[in-house]
Protein backbone atom coordinates (compact mmCIF):
# COMPACT_ATOMS: atom_id res chain seq x y z
CA UNK A 1 0.00 0.00 0.00
CA UNK A 2 1.25 3.47 -0.81
CA UNK A 3 1.69 5.85 2.05
CA UNK A 4 -1.38 8.04 2.47
CA UNK A 5 -0.79 11.58 1.28
CA UNK A 6 -1.39 14.51 3.55
CA UNK A 7 -4.15 15.87 1.30
CA UNK A 8 -7.46 16.03 3.00
CA UNK A 9 -10.96 16.70 1.77
CA UNK A 10 -11.95 19.22 4.42
CA UNK A 11 -13.04 21.60 1.68
CA UNK A 12 -15.13 19.16 -0.33
CA UNK A 13 -16.91 17.17 2.39
CA UNK A 14 -20.67 17.69 2.28
CA UNK A 15 -21.55 19.99 5.17
CA UNK A 16 -24.47 19.98 7.60
CA UNK A 17 -27.72 21.02 5.98
CA UNK A 18 -27.08 19.16 2.70
CA UNK A 19 -29.52 16.41 1.69
CA UNK A 20 -27.61 13.12 1.92
CA UNK A 21 -27.07 11.71 -1.59
CA UNK A 22 -28.99 8.46 -2.12
CA UNK A 23 -27.04 5.26 -2.79
CA UNK A 24 -27.54 1.54 -3.04
CA UNK A 25 -24.54 -0.67 -2.24
CA UNK A 26 -23.82 -4.32 -1.66
CA UNK A 27 -23.30 -5.38 1.93
CA UNK A 28 -23.08 -9.11 1.10
CA UNK A 29 -22.85 -10.80 -2.31
CA UNK A 30 -26.65 -11.05 -2.52
CA UNK A 31 -27.84 -8.15 -0.35
CA UNK A 32 -27.89 -4.46 -1.05
CA UNK A 33 -28.56 -1.57 1.30
CA UNK A 34 -30.28 1.61 0.20
CA UNK A 35 -29.84 4.76 2.27
CA UNK A 36 -33.50 5.78 1.89
CA UNK A 37 -34.52 2.53 3.56
CA UNK A 38 -33.54 4.18 6.84
CA UNK A 39 -35.84 7.21 6.64
CA UNK A 40 -37.53 7.81 9.98
CA UNK A 41 -34.34 7.09 11.88
CA UNK A 42 -30.92 8.75 12.03
CA UNK A 43 -28.07 7.09 10.16
CA UNK A 44 -24.40 7.19 11.08
CA UNK A 45 -22.35 6.79 7.91
CA UNK A 46 -18.74 5.96 8.77
CA UNK A 47 -16.35 6.08 5.79
CA UNK A 48 -13.00 4.46 6.52
CA UNK A 49 -10.02 3.81 4.22
CA UNK A 50 -9.77 0.02 4.36
CA UNK A 51 -10.69 -3.20 6.11
CA UNK A 52 -7.83 -4.73 8.14
CA UNK A 53 -5.57 -1.68 8.46
CA UNK A 54 -4.79 -1.23 12.18
CA UNK A 55 -6.35 2.15 12.87
CA UNK A 56 -9.55 1.32 11.00
CA UNK A 57 -9.65 -1.95 12.87
CA UNK A 58 -9.66 -0.10 16.14
CA UNK A 59 -12.23 2.40 14.96
CA UNK A 60 -14.59 -0.20 13.57
CA UNK A 61 -14.07 -2.43 16.61
CA UNK A 62 -14.88 0.50 18.88
CA UNK A 63 -18.08 1.31 17.00
CA UNK A 64 -19.08 -2.34 17.21
CA UNK A 65 -18.71 -2.17 20.99
CA UNK A 66 -20.69 1.07 21.08
CA UNK A 67 -23.52 -0.22 18.94
CA UNK A 68 -25.97 -0.23 21.83
CA UNK A 69 -25.13 3.43 22.54
CA UNK A 70 -25.98 4.31 18.93
CA UNK A 71 -29.12 2.17 19.11
CA UNK A 72 -30.22 3.86 22.34
CA UNK A 73 -30.16 7.08 20.37
CA UNK A 74 -32.28 5.45 17.66
CA UNK A 75 -29.53 5.38 15.05
CA UNK A 76 -28.46 2.86 12.42
CA UNK A 77 -24.71 2.55 11.92
CA UNK A 78 -23.31 1.82 8.44
CA UNK A 79 -19.60 1.31 7.72
CA UNK A 80 -18.41 2.02 4.20
CA UNK A 81 -15.12 1.53 2.35
CA UNK A 82 -13.92 0.73 -1.16
CA UNK A 83 -13.30 -2.92 -0.22
CA UNK A 84 -15.35 -5.60 -1.97
CA UNK A 85 -18.06 -7.77 -0.38
CA UNK A 86 -15.85 -10.82 0.18
CA UNK A 87 -13.25 -8.73 1.94
CA UNK A 88 -15.95 -7.10 4.07
CA UNK A 89 -17.43 -10.47 4.88
CA UNK A 90 -14.09 -11.90 6.08
CA UNK A 91 -13.33 -8.76 8.07
CA UNK A 92 -16.78 -8.70 9.56
CA UNK A 93 -16.58 -12.34 10.67
CA UNK A 94 -13.11 -11.88 12.07
CA UNK A 95 -14.12 -8.87 14.17
CA UNK A 96 -17.61 -10.21 14.96
CA UNK A 97 -19.20 -7.05 13.63
CA UNK A 98 -22.91 -6.55 14.27
CA UNK A 99 -23.57 -3.78 11.77
CA UNK A 100 -23.38 -3.74 7.95
CA UNK A 101 -20.28 -2.83 5.98
CA UNK A 102 -21.05 -1.42 2.55
CA UNK A 103 -18.85 -2.06 -0.49
CA UNK A 104 -18.20 1.19 -2.38
CA UNK A 105 -16.41 -1.01 -4.86
CA UNK A 106 -17.86 -0.67 -8.39
CA UNK A 107 -17.61 1.96 -9.68
CA UNK A 108 -14.87 2.35 -7.12
CA UNK A 109 -15.45 5.07 -4.55
CA UNK A 110 -18.54 6.43 -6.31
CA UNK A 111 -20.39 7.07 -3.04
CA UNK A 112 -17.30 8.54 -1.38
CA UNK A 113 -17.09 10.97 -4.32
CA UNK A 114 -20.76 11.88 -3.88
CA UNK A 115 -20.07 12.80 -0.27
CA UNK A 116 -16.87 14.66 -1.15
CA UNK A 117 -14.54 12.33 0.74
CA UNK A 118 -12.66 10.36 -1.94
CA UNK A 119 -8.85 10.48 -1.90
CA UNK A 120 -7.82 10.35 -5.54
CA UNK A 121 -4.13 9.73 -4.87
CA UNK A 122 -4.73 6.85 -2.46
CA UNK A 123 -7.72 5.23 -4.13
CA UNK A 124 -9.59 5.11 -0.82
CA UNK A 125 -12.04 7.28 1.06
CA UNK A 126 -11.19 9.62 3.88
CA UNK A 127 -11.86 8.63 7.45
CA UNK A 128 -15.09 10.65 7.41
CA UNK A 129 -18.20 10.62 9.55
CA UNK A 130 -21.72 11.74 8.68
CA UNK A 131 -24.77 11.89 10.90
CA UNK A 132 -27.93 11.95 8.76
CA UNK A 133 -31.30 12.77 10.30
CA UNK A 134 -34.59 10.92 9.85
CA UNK A 135 -35.49 13.17 6.90
CA UNK A 136 -32.30 12.27 5.04
CA UNK A 137 -30.45 15.52 5.70
CA UNK A 138 -26.81 15.60 6.82
CA UNK A 139 -26.71 17.15 10.30
CA UNK A 140 -23.03 16.70 11.13
CA UNK A 141 -19.94 15.78 9.15
CA UNK A 142 -16.33 15.40 10.10
CA UNK A 143 -13.12 14.40 8.29
CA UNK A 144 -10.45 12.98 10.56
CA UNK A 145 -6.79 12.83 9.63
CA UNK A 146 -6.44 9.39 8.00
CA UNK A 147 -4.04 8.11 10.67
CA UNK A 148 -6.20 9.24 13.61
CA UNK A 149 -9.06 7.20 14.99
CA UNK A 150 -11.78 9.82 15.56
CA UNK A 151 -13.51 7.87 18.33
CA UNK A 152 -17.25 8.26 18.85
CA UNK A 153 -17.77 11.36 20.94
CA UNK A 154 -18.61 13.58 17.92
CA UNK A 155 -21.18 11.08 16.63
CA UNK A 156 -22.78 10.66 20.05
CA UNK A 157 -23.03 14.43 20.57
CA UNK A 158 -24.58 14.92 17.12
CA UNK A 159 -27.11 12.14 17.72
CA UNK A 160 -28.02 13.58 21.11
CA UNK A 161 -28.55 16.98 19.57
CA UNK A 162 -30.87 15.39 16.99
CA UNK A 163 -32.82 13.70 19.73
CA UNK A 164 -33.25 16.98 21.61
CA UNK A 165 -34.54 18.63 18.45
CA UNK A 166 -37.06 15.85 17.87
CA UNK A 167 -38.22 16.08 21.49
CA UNK A 168 -38.56 19.86 21.21
CA UNK A 169 -40.89 19.56 18.21
CA UNK B 1 -16.67 25.81 6.13
CA UNK B 2 -13.40 24.14 6.98
CA UNK B 3 -13.11 25.81 10.36
CA UNK B 4 -16.76 25.21 11.16
CA UNK B 5 -16.37 21.52 10.61
CA UNK B 6 -13.12 21.36 12.49
CA UNK B 7 -14.60 23.22 15.45
CA UNK B 8 -17.68 21.04 15.57
CA UNK B 9 -15.76 18.22 17.21
CA UNK B 10 -14.63 18.93 20.74
CA UNK B 11 -11.03 18.42 21.76
CA UNK B 12 -10.91 15.05 23.42
CA UNK B 13 -11.20 15.60 27.11
CA UNK B 14 -12.32 13.48 30.01
CA UNK B 15 -15.99 14.24 30.52
CA UNK B 16 -16.00 12.59 33.93
CA UNK B 17 -13.07 13.96 35.94
CA UNK B 18 -11.11 11.68 38.25
CA UNK B 19 -12.92 11.70 41.55
CA UNK B 20 -14.19 9.77 44.53
CA UNK B 21 -15.79 7.06 42.38
CA UNK B 22 -12.45 6.11 40.87
CA UNK B 23 -9.80 3.60 41.79
CA UNK B 24 -6.74 5.72 42.18
CA UNK B 25 -3.12 5.06 42.99
CA UNK B 26 -1.24 8.05 44.39
CA UNK B 27 -2.56 11.22 46.00
CA UNK B 28 -5.77 12.57 44.47
CA UNK B 29 -4.26 16.08 44.56
CA UNK B 30 -1.01 15.04 42.87
CA UNK B 31 0.16 17.57 40.25
CA UNK B 32 0.03 14.98 37.46
CA UNK B 33 -3.02 12.82 36.75
CA UNK B 34 -2.84 9.83 34.42
CA UNK B 35 -6.11 8.14 33.56
CA UNK B 36 -6.21 4.84 31.69
CA UNK B 37 -9.21 3.26 30.01
CA UNK B 38 -8.28 -0.39 29.65
CA UNK B 39 -9.42 -3.93 28.95
CA UNK B 40 -7.88 -6.83 30.89
CA UNK B 41 -7.91 -9.11 27.85
CA UNK B 42 -6.47 -6.54 25.43
CA UNK B 43 -2.85 -7.35 24.50
CA UNK B 44 -1.98 -3.67 24.05
CA UNK B 45 -3.23 -2.94 27.56
CA UNK B 46 -1.10 -5.87 28.69
CA UNK B 47 1.90 -4.19 27.06
CA UNK B 48 1.03 -0.90 28.76
CA UNK B 49 0.77 -2.49 32.23
CA UNK B 50 4.53 -2.60 32.97
CA UNK B 51 4.89 0.83 31.36
CA UNK B 52 2.46 2.33 33.87
CA UNK B 53 4.23 0.53 36.72
CA UNK B 54 7.56 2.00 35.63
CA UNK B 55 6.06 5.46 35.39
CA UNK B 56 4.50 5.16 38.85
CA UNK B 57 7.88 4.20 40.22
CA UNK B 58 9.59 7.15 38.55
CA UNK B 59 7.05 9.79 39.51
CA UNK B 60 6.08 8.52 42.95
CA UNK B 61 3.75 10.86 44.81
CA UNK B 62 3.73 13.39 42.02
CA UNK B 63 1.42 11.07 40.07
CA UNK B 64 -2.19 10.09 40.57
CA UNK B 65 -3.02 7.09 38.37
CA UNK B 66 -6.64 6.07 37.82
CA UNK B 67 -7.97 3.05 35.94
CA UNK B 68 -11.41 2.75 34.36
CA UNK B 69 -12.85 -0.24 32.57
CA UNK B 70 -13.32 -0.31 28.84
CA UNK B 71 -13.98 -3.98 28.02
CA UNK B 72 -14.30 -4.62 24.27
CA UNK B 73 -16.62 -7.55 24.79
CA UNK B 74 -17.09 -8.56 21.16
CA UNK B 75 -13.37 -8.78 20.59
CA UNK B 76 -12.52 -10.13 24.06
CA UNK B 77 -15.02 -12.62 25.47
CA UNK B 78 -13.42 -12.67 28.96
CA UNK B 79 -12.96 -8.95 29.37
CA UNK B 80 -16.30 -8.16 30.97
CA UNK B 81 -16.09 -10.72 33.78
CA UNK B 82 -12.47 -9.78 34.37
CA UNK B 83 -13.45 -6.12 34.74
CA UNK B 84 -16.29 -7.04 37.09
CA UNK B 85 -13.95 -9.23 39.13
CA UNK B 86 -11.63 -6.28 39.65
CA UNK B 87 -14.58 -4.14 40.71
CA UNK B 88 -15.79 -6.91 43.03
CA UNK B 89 -12.31 -7.10 44.55
CA UNK B 90 -12.48 -3.32 44.91
CA UNK B 91 -15.52 -3.60 47.17
CA UNK B 92 -13.34 -5.81 49.39
CA UNK B 93 -10.50 -3.28 49.32
CA UNK B 94 -8.26 -5.12 46.86
CA UNK B 95 -8.91 -3.52 43.48
CA UNK B 96 -5.26 -2.97 42.58
CA UNK B 97 -4.21 -6.42 43.71
CA UNK B 98 -6.81 -7.99 41.39
CA UNK B 99 -5.99 -5.50 38.63
CA UNK B 100 -2.36 -6.63 38.73
CA UNK B 101 -3.28 -10.34 38.83
CA UNK B 102 -5.48 -9.96 35.77
CA UNK B 103 -2.87 -8.15 33.70
CA UNK B 104 -0.24 -10.65 34.77
CA UNK B 105 -2.48 -13.53 33.68
CA UNK B 106 -4.14 -12.18 30.56
CA UNK B 107 -4.44 -15.56 28.91
CA UNK B 108 -6.16 -17.19 31.89
CA UNK B 109 -9.34 -15.22 32.50
CA UNK B 110 -11.99 -17.94 32.65
CA UNK B 111 -14.42 -17.71 35.56
CA UNK B 112 -12.57 -20.48 37.40
CA UNK B 113 -9.32 -18.54 37.02
CA UNK B 114 -11.02 -15.44 38.45
CA UNK B 115 -12.25 -17.49 41.41
CA UNK B 116 -8.72 -18.76 41.95
CA UNK B 117 -7.25 -15.24 41.91
CA UNK B 118 -9.85 -14.17 44.44
CA UNK B 119 -8.81 -17.08 46.66
CA UNK B 120 -5.12 -16.25 46.18
CA UNK B 121 -5.81 -12.71 47.35
CA UNK B 122 -7.76 -13.93 50.37
CA UNK B 123 -11.03 -12.47 49.12
CA UNK B 124 -14.50 -13.67 49.98
CA UNK B 125 -15.28 -16.69 47.82
CA UNK B 126 -18.66 -15.21 46.91
CA UNK B 127 -16.80 -12.81 44.61
CA UNK B 128 -17.22 -15.06 41.61
CA UNK B 129 -20.95 -15.45 42.25
CA UNK B 130 -21.29 -11.68 42.26
CA UNK B 131 -19.44 -11.57 38.96
CA UNK B 132 -21.59 -14.23 37.36
CA UNK B 133 -24.74 -12.49 38.64
CA UNK B 134 -23.57 -9.21 37.11
CA UNK B 135 -23.57 -7.38 40.44
CA UNK B 136 -20.84 -5.02 39.25
CA UNK B 137 -21.92 -4.75 35.61
CA UNK B 138 -23.51 -1.32 36.03
CA UNK B 139 -20.30 0.13 37.38
CA UNK B 140 -18.30 -1.28 34.45
CA UNK B 141 -20.89 0.09 32.03
CA UNK B 142 -20.64 3.53 33.64
CA UNK B 143 -16.87 3.49 33.10
CA UNK B 144 -17.32 2.37 29.50
CA UNK B 145 -19.86 5.08 28.73
CA UNK B 146 -17.76 7.81 30.28
CA UNK B 147 -14.99 6.68 27.95
CA UNK B 148 -17.16 6.74 24.84
CA UNK B 149 -18.25 10.28 25.69
CA UNK B 150 -14.80 11.38 26.63
CA UNK B 151 -12.92 10.50 23.48
CA UNK B 152 -11.70 6.97 24.15
CA UNK B 153 -10.78 5.64 20.70
CA UNK B 154 -9.50 2.17 21.47
CA UNK B 155 -7.71 0.39 24.29
CA UNK B 156 -5.69 1.48 26.05
CA UNK B 157 -6.55 5.18 25.92
CA UNK B 158 -4.65 7.48 28.27
CA UNK B 159 -5.57 10.97 29.45
CA UNK B 160 -2.99 13.26 30.98
CA UNK B 161 -4.56 15.84 33.27
CA UNK B 162 -7.82 15.23 31.45
CA UNK B 163 -6.60 15.55 27.87
CA UNK B 164 -6.26 12.51 25.61
CA UNK B 165 -2.71 11.38 24.98
CA UNK B 166 -2.25 10.27 21.37
CA UNK B 167 1.48 9.48 21.52
CA UNK B 168 3.23 6.14 21.81
CA UNK B 169 2.43 4.15 24.97
CA UNK B 170 6.06 3.62 25.97
CA UNK B 171 7.84 4.79 29.12
CA UNK B 172 9.96 7.53 27.56
CA UNK B 173 7.23 9.12 25.47
CA UNK B 174 4.68 8.99 28.28
CA UNK B 175 7.13 10.33 30.86
CA UNK B 176 8.03 13.20 28.57
CA UNK B 177 4.37 14.07 28.08
CA UNK B 178 3.59 13.69 31.77
CA UNK B 179 6.42 15.90 32.97
CA UNK B 180 6.18 18.52 30.23
CA UNK B 181 4.30 20.97 32.40
CA UNK B 182 5.64 19.72 35.68
CA UNK B 183 9.43 19.54 35.31
CA UNK B 184 11.51 17.99 38.06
Amino acid sequence: MTKPTSQNNNDTVLPAGTPAPEFSLHTTPDQTVKLSKFRRQPVVLAFYPADWSPVCGDQITLYNELLSEFQNLGAQLLGISVDGVWCHSAFSQNRKLRFPLLADFEPKGAVARLYGVYRENDGTSERALFVIDADGVIRWSYVSPVAVNPGAEGILSALEELQHKVEAK
Amino acid sequence: MKSEIASSIPKSKLTLPIGGRDHIHGPIDAPIALQEYGDYECPYCGDAYPVVKAIQERLGDRLCFAFRNCPLVNAHPHAEHAAEAAEAAGTQGKFWEMHDKLFENQTALEDENLAQYAADLGLDARLINEVVAGAHAARVQEDFRSGARGGVNGTPTFFINGVRYDGAPDVDALLTALTQRHPH
